[in-house]
């Protein structure tokens, strides 16, 4: 594993984050290392959503601290996120039905020009938007009909592999996945995991959320549970320790 | 309208048709005496396709069935005068029509355009009485329209009001009354300035000149709303305004925006109505806001939002002027013309409908199609 020989990409130290009397993170920690997936699992309510929004700059911690490259980090908002290299995809998708892939690809980061004037009156750049999100669409395998057809005519897995190929546009550290398989068909859960495979082996740092514990113990190299907004154990998931995280999960006595 | 429900028909069948055409297509270029599923998808997915292009189409087809039909019907149709005449009463519908788009984009409506018309136009008849410079009255016409269109967007963002509708029906009603109460006597005042009248009286190669502006201003915004980064914005607004936020587009400012700029159109419907009719009342614009969103509708953008260019709100802004146009010379009770344009309004939202039956179609053709593949 990384762990020994690089630091972490992202490290999460004692976060606290409350809303009210609701204490939804106590004291959490983990770390994400390049070219490796981290499973982040834990029950409805365990603090998984409110731990990836504030890594995400949605929400801000109370307490602790985010490093990203070993440098602590603060996100007033997920564009800043995003520009520090923590890509997101929500179970939402965030994507724009009316517009391609390519629109969808650069919305809120267009290539335009010229650079004097101020962003949004730039002219857009759309030879240079669709030949790089050609590319990345080809390197990541992604079938669609028509790269030029509004993502309202894809399939549920199509616009999940067009989420998830969007973060990798622009990510140079940090993919967080919610959820990517939960609404899509076994065929298309496939396609999606293999374009997860192939982001770790790309060297990206992913953290994976999902209640599917085939794809954790395929998939993941590390996973960190969460209870009740604790961190409760992390471990290797193996065939052998399946039920130990499920207990883990669940809170069964050991 | 017999003819229009008959074209509208045959778009129908002819997504129908095409269906079963392409399916066979695929069939015989498998090779298969029996039907292969991947063949299926494939060109299932190609007959949408078509079908949906041809719903795009579909306002243009009416528009041209129409055109065809009132010449046919009424030789003084397609005179240069009478398409002058037409294209001169649709030029302020026009105008304004391509402010509303840019609102019904980001899922929204103004409803005070017609109003802010009015109240520009009496503003700047008001300015006349003290000064004949075209460019104070023209100024003045703006500066009303702009400011209302702001305390428009502004009030709905900043307010934090569910829906458009509601400010702009307040502003409508405000910019109406405050029309009448500022006007000389609480009527139409003559007048304006020689550089206004001009604009009014003027025809180039025998069109008039308010066309032209209208050409002007499409090719502005088709400018702000294709090319630049702002108008993809506006899309994104519309199409998801959640996930514009998650990507950091600033959805506020892109929202005032359009209500700024629809008052702007509606400033510039101003002065083209104050140009033809040499006057300011504060009885313009009736009912304008209407007819804009049925322009819009009509013209085959999506009341939704998201879905929608600048060619669909001169669509259906011509459509309108054809149809009332062409009705007035075959003597048509003025009452048809209403029913006419209600009855194509319903056409075109319920062919928004099937578009989106279709989509989803599309969708299911999609992840069937990936399962043999």
């Amino acid at each position: 594993m990384n762990a020994a020989s690089n630091p972490p990409v992202l490290a999460v130290r004692n976060a606290v984050k409350r809303f009210g009397a609701v204490q939804a993170l106590k004291d959490v920690g983990l770390e994400a290392y390049a070219g490796e997936v981290l499973a982040l699992l834990g029950d409805n309510g365990a603090g998984k959503s409110t731990l990836i929004k504030c890594i995400s700059g949605v929400h801000r911690l109370d307490e602790g601290e985010i490093l990203i490259d070993s440098k602590p980090t603060s996100f007033h908002s997920p564009a800043a996120a995003r520009q520090a290299g923590v890509e997101t995809v929500y179970q939402d998708l965030a994507l724009f039905d009316n517009l391609t892939p390519a629109q969808n690809f650069y919305c809120g980061r267009e290539v335009a020009f010229p650079r004097w004037l101020p962003r949004g009156l730039r002219l857009l750049n759309n030879a240079a938007m669709e030949r790089e999100a050609a590319a990345v669409i080809d390197r990541l395998k992604v079938k669609l009909p028509r790269p030029d057809a509004p993502v309202a005519l894809m399939s549920g897995g199509q616009r999940q592999a067009i989420a998830v190929a969007r973060a990798t546009v622009f990510a140079r550290k940090i993919v967080i996945l919610d959820e990517p398989t939960a609404a899509l068909g076994l065929r298309e859960a496939r396609k999606v995991l293999d374009l997860v495979k192939q982001l770790r082996d790309e060297g990206n740092a992913l953290t994976l959320i999902t209640h599917n514990m085939e794809h954790v113990i395929e998939l993941a190299d590390r996973a960190v549970v969460l209870r009740q907004g604790n961190k409760v154990g992390e471990l290797r998931p193996t065939r052998e320790n399946q039920h130990e995280l499920v207990s883990m999960i669940v809170g069964a006595e050991r | 309208m017999p003819g229009m429900y008959l074209i509208i028909r045959d778009i129908y069948n002819i997504s129908d048709k095409a269906d079963i055409s392409m399916l066979e297509a695929g069939n015989a270029r498998g090779g298969h005496s029996k039907p292969s599923a991947p063949g299926e998808a494939r060109s299932g997915a190609r007959s949408l396709a078509l079908a949906l292009k041809l719903l795009g189409f579909g306002p243009l087809l009416i528009l041209i069935a129409l055109i065809a039909g009132a010449s046919v019907l009424t030789p003084n149709f397609l005179k240069l005068g009478n398409i002058g005449n037409i294209l001169a009463q649709t030029s302020v519908i026009a105008i304004v029509a391509i402010g509303q788009h840019l609102v019904i984009l980001t899922r929204g409506i103004d409803l005070s355009v017609g109003a802010n018309l009015a109240l520009a136009t009496v503003i700047g008849g008001l300015v006349f009485r003290v000064t004949d410079s075209t460019l104070l009255v023209m100024g003045a016409m703006l500066a009303s329209a702009v400011a209302v269109g702001a305390f428009n967007g502004i009030g709905y963002v900043y307010g934090r009001l569910p829906h458009a509708f509601i400010i702009t029906l307040a502003t409508l009603s405000i910019c109406r009354g405050l029309a009448l109460e500022l006007s000389v006597n609480h009527t139409t005042m003559r007048g304006m300035p020689a550089g206004i009248e001009a604009l009014g009286t003027i025809e180039i190669f025998g069109l008039p000149c308010s066309f032209f502006v209208v050409l002007g201003i499409a090719a502005v915004m088709l400018v702000v709303t294709k090319g630049m980064v702002w108008g993809r914005w506006i899309y994104a607004v519309g199409g998801k305004p959640e996930a514009a936020l998650q990507m950091g587009i600033p959805i506020k400012g892109v929202l005032v925006s359009t209500y700024v700029l629809s008052g702007l159109c509606a400033g510039i419907g101003a002065i083209v109505l104050s140009a033809r009719t040499q006057a300011s009342s504060p009885l313009y614009g009736n009912l304008l806001e209407l007819d804009t969103i049925a322009a819009v509708i009509i013209g085959g953008a999506s009341f939704l939002g998201g879905r929608g260019h600048i060619g669909h709100a001169l669509i259906g802004a011509v459509m309108i002027g054809v149809i009332r146009n062409a009705l007035n010379l075959l003597n048509v009770d003025v009452f048809f013309q209403m029913i006419a344009i209600g009855a194509i309004i319903l056409l075109t939202v319920e062919a928004d409908v099937l578009r989106g039956h279709l989509e989803a179609r599309s969708r299911v053709l999609q992840a069937s199609g990936g399962r043999n593949s």
